[in-house]
């Protein structure tokens, strides 16, 4: 039986779409993660103001929530988006990390309920958020 | 009566728009999307490749990668069906570099599993204002009539006159 914080940070670590966007686990926790995702020119949406496309930040946002439903110690080891929601409420400053905050804030038997934050270097106004509803597979720890 | 513009003239300008739409875009080309075009019916195709695997296990597309490739085909199937008109009447593209409508909200519905191979989407333009537009998007990979995720999104339009 391995520690659960461990296993979820090899297995996104492991997964390939995320090594592709350059995504790093910061921390996790019991049913919460925090990943960031570095300024990539490749990453480009709108090539006049070089911000960051939406669809890069949805990727950061499902990855956060899925690390947050898969350590907490209600849920499992694996879960898959059932689905998520994204608020656009503003560009992310380019040349900036984008860093993204997932919480489990229920959580039953078959079902995860999860919100997510995503902030650039002012972190007092979102970039994103979202909210999610996730498989919970129990499988055998 | 007016003679009808040669078939390669109307190809030509077509295929022009797609590009300006489509090239300026650098996480369109870092995800490998491609518009498949057929009149004004436009396929956006997302080929399989090793990096979009989210789940080595299964293995699966990855949420966000299939996400990002609905907001995709939604943003340039809207971008494309508002400019149509002016195009096809004007015989030309408009002046200058073409702004793409800006997501306000997205909501991405998995129904399966992402298999790995080639995805298909296609969008439809449900309300389009002076200032904001819905559009919902399905995605398919064997069979269309199995979808494997769906999206619906709320876009703010470009504004001509701030260039904005």
């Amino acid at each position: 039986m391995s520690d659960p914080e461990t296993t979820a940070r090899s297995f996104i670590n492991s997964l390939p779409h995320c090594h592709a966007l350059g995504m790093r686990l910061d921390s996790i926790g019991a049913g919460w993660a925090a990943i960031s995702m570095p300024y990539d020119a490749r990453l480009i949406g709108d090539p006049e103001t070089g911000v960051i496309h939406g669809g890069a930040v949805s990727a950061l946002m499902d990855t956060a929530c899925g690390a947050a439903v898969m350590c907490h110690p209600a849920a499992g080891v694996s879960t898959a988006t059932l689905d998520l929601r994204i608020d656009y409420m503003r560009p992310a400053t380019p040349g900036q990390t984008i860093r993204t905050r997932a919480e489990c804030h229920h959580v039953t038997r078959t079902v995860a309920f999860v919100r997510a934050v995503a902030t650039d270097d002012d972190d007092a106004r979102p970039v994103a958020m979202a909210t999610g509803a996730f498989t919970v597979d129990r499988g055998s720890k | 009566m007016k003679r009808p513009e040669p078939v390669q003239v109307i190809k030509q300008r077509r295929e022009g728009l797609l590009r300006a739409l489509v090239e300026g875009v650098p996480y369109i080309g870092f995800l490998g999307v491609q518009f498949d075009r057929r009149g004004d019916e436009l396929t956006a195709v997302l080929p399989f490749r090793d990096s979009l695997i989210g789940n080595p296990r299964l293995p699966a597309l990855h949420g966000g990668a299939t996400a990002a490739f609905l907001e995709i085909a939604a943003v340039i199937e809207l971008a494309w069906s508002s400019l149509w008109d002016g195009v096809e009447a004007e015989g030309a593209l408009p002046e200058g570099s073409l702004r793409l409508p800006k997501t306000i909200d997205f909501t991405i519905d998995y129904l399966r599993a992402g298999l790995p191979r080639d995805a298909y989407a296609r969008a439809r333009v449900n309300r389009s204002g002076r200032r904001y537009a819905s559009v919902h998007v399905e995605a398919w990979q064997d069979n269309r009539s199995k979808l494997f995720a769906q999206a619906t999104g709320h876009f703010l339009m470009p504004n001509p006159e701030a260039g904005a």
